[in-house]
């Protein structure tokens, strides 16, 4: 338990990442990186795919510069997200590389949302004891 | 060694409710493959796959359950699943039992009865298609991960919400002449631009429906193919592949790589080249998932898709026919059934079968199933 807090709705309560939602709440986004060949995951990961080591990270503070690539507008959601919508859905590359999906801030207006634009990652407080991340324009 | 064909295609009608049972559903499928087979008997079958996205299913297990129907005791029977691609992944495996000597003669049975659930439950479900530790959380569905692909195709590539629009009218002029389509109805360019939004730029009429359907295809080795029917149709190449489930980790947001690698491995083994192909049947879960199956097949140039509908090229007298019997847009989408009902209509259009939606002359045809939001891809390639 203990990652149950990340996320609107959550699927996964058990994970041996469950400290990336604990440095949320304080306002940190974590990525790891791999101890024994430096690679960096974000979202977070304890088991390295690139050369095998296990529990072997290092939690990292994320390089908070993020490239838009693609974004939709959801009118229909799953279960649980109805009273969101329309609400906006990204994926952004960091200049590490690294590439996430996260939803865009309501506060953003739209005609400033397209590919090419310049994001950064923020931490959430969602009701009901809720943490999440979104993008917010880096220039705010 | 002993090639694959197929000997016999069957499918239900795809419709919003079928009102009968899943065991009913498949049967239906399953008496038209065997009797399409002609001089073949239920006792010559000496396996069998089943193939659905197991979510939608009350039935645990329903390879035994409908095996049992299907009076296929004792032959050995299984069930494999890869969402939307499930029963082109049962063609495969059953391509390799046969290849390999275990089985002569194998039917794969893809099925799906979304209206099983009620729409909550799959509301519910679909949130959970996605990666659900690190997706899901933020409220991603199927059509807003297609439109994520849309969205950043439009940018590169000057994409355009007509050009996806006209596969929607394409689809739907051919769904009217098969009557085993759910949407019979054809819809001009201005209605599909009007319709509500889903997921931008995805509107209503981009997005395929849900639907209740079985489909049935068996396969022989060359043999026993020659001996069941005059017209077997054989497998010349097959291609599967794979991509991150997460949509951020994709190795591309402008096509799908999983069909890329699949395409090229089935041609490869069939040895033949895409203008080769007479007709294809590809994965039009979205309009847009058609315009990236003519890239990724290299039907034409990345970024060159949207173009090639605009000039009507996919049409039935175009020079690459493609999804002429309504594809998954016009046909509906049972999800377990919907590669089944794909290898069909290609099947038909070999024989000369095909009717009003035949392609003269056809003689290589073409599948191509993915599951997913570009997670599975498999495509195979058939020959008279």
């Amino acid at each position: 338990m203990g990652f149950e807090k990340f996320g609107k709705v959550n699927y996964t309560a058990e994970t041996k990442v469950k400290d990336f939602a604990d440095y949320l709440e304080k306002g940190k986004i974590e990525a790891t990186q791999c101890r024994v060949c430096k690679k960096v995951y974000f979202p977070p990961r304890m088991d390295c795919s690139n050369c095998l080591s296990k529990d072997q990270m290092n939690w990292k503070e994320i390089d908070n510069e993020w490239t838009l690539l693609t974004y939709t507008k959801a009118h229909f959601a799953p279960t649980g997200f109805e009273e969101d919508t329309p609400y906006i859905l990204a994926i952004a590359e960091s200049s590490e590389g690294l590439k996430t999906l996260a939803r865009i801030s309501k506060d953003v207006s739209e005609d400033k949302i397209k590919p090419g634009i310049g994001l950064k990652l923020v931490p959430v407080k969602l009701p009901h004891d809720k943490t999440a991340y979104e993008f917010r324009l880096s220039s705010e | 060694m002993s090639n694959v064909a197929v000997v016999g295609v069957g499918q239900t009608a795809f419709t919003r409710a079928c009102g009968v049972s899943i065991k009913e559903l498949c049967f239906e499928a399953f008496k038209e493959a065997v009797e399409d087979a002609k001089n073949l008997q239920v006792q010559d079958i000496d396996g069998s796959i089943v193939c659905s996205a197991p979510e939608y299913d009350k039935q645990r297990s329903p390879a035994g359950a409908i095996a049992e129907y299907l009076g296929l005791n004792p032959k050995p029977t299984f069930y494999v699943e890869s969402v939307c691609a499930s029963s082109t992944t049962g063609i495969r495996a059953a391509y390799g039992l046969i290849k390999s000597g275990l089985n002569d003669v194998v039917a794969v049975v893809g099925f799906q009865k979304m209206s099983e659930l009620s729409s909550t439950e799959v509301q519910e479900r679909m949130g959970r298609g996605a990666d659900i530790m690190w997706e899901s959380p933020f409220g991603l569905s199927m059509p807003a991960g297609y439109a994520l692909f849309a969205r950043a195709r439009m940018q590169r590539y000057g994409m355009t919400e007509e050009q996806m629009a006209r596969v929607k009218v394409k689809s739907s002029k051919y769904s009217v002449l098969n009557p085993k389509a759910i949407f019979q109805r054809e819809v001009s360019l201005e209605e599909c631009l009007g319709a509500r939004a889903i997921a931008a730029p995805l509107k209503f009429y981009d997005c395929c429906a849900n639907a209740d359907g079985a489909s049935c295809i068996i396969l022989a080795n060359s043999d026993k193919a020659k001996k069941i029917t005059d017209t077997p149709v054989q497998i010349l190449g097959l291609g599967a592949a794979s991509d991150s489930l997460s949509l951020a980790n994709k190795a591309s947001l402008t096509g799908l790589n999983c069909a890329v690698e699949a395409g090229k491995q089935a041609y490869k083994m069939a040895r033949i080249q895409p203008r080769d192909i007479d007709v294809a049947e590809v994965h039009d879960c979205f309009t847009i998932a058609e315009i990236m199956a003519y890239e990724n097949l290299g039907f034409c140039k990345p970024g060159n898709g949207g173009k090639l509908i605009e000039e009507a090229q996919t049409y039935i007298d175009g020079d690459m026919p493609v999804n002429i019997d309504g594809g998954l847009l016009g046909k509906g989408h049972p999800i377990g059934a919907t590669g089944g009902s794909q290898v069909r209509t290609i099947v038909m259009e070999l024989r000369g079968d095909a009717g009003k939606l035949q392609v003269k002359g056809a003689e290589i045809g073409l599948v191509h199933n993915i599951g997913g939001v570009g997670l599975y891809g498999n495509v195979i390639v058939f020959g008279r």
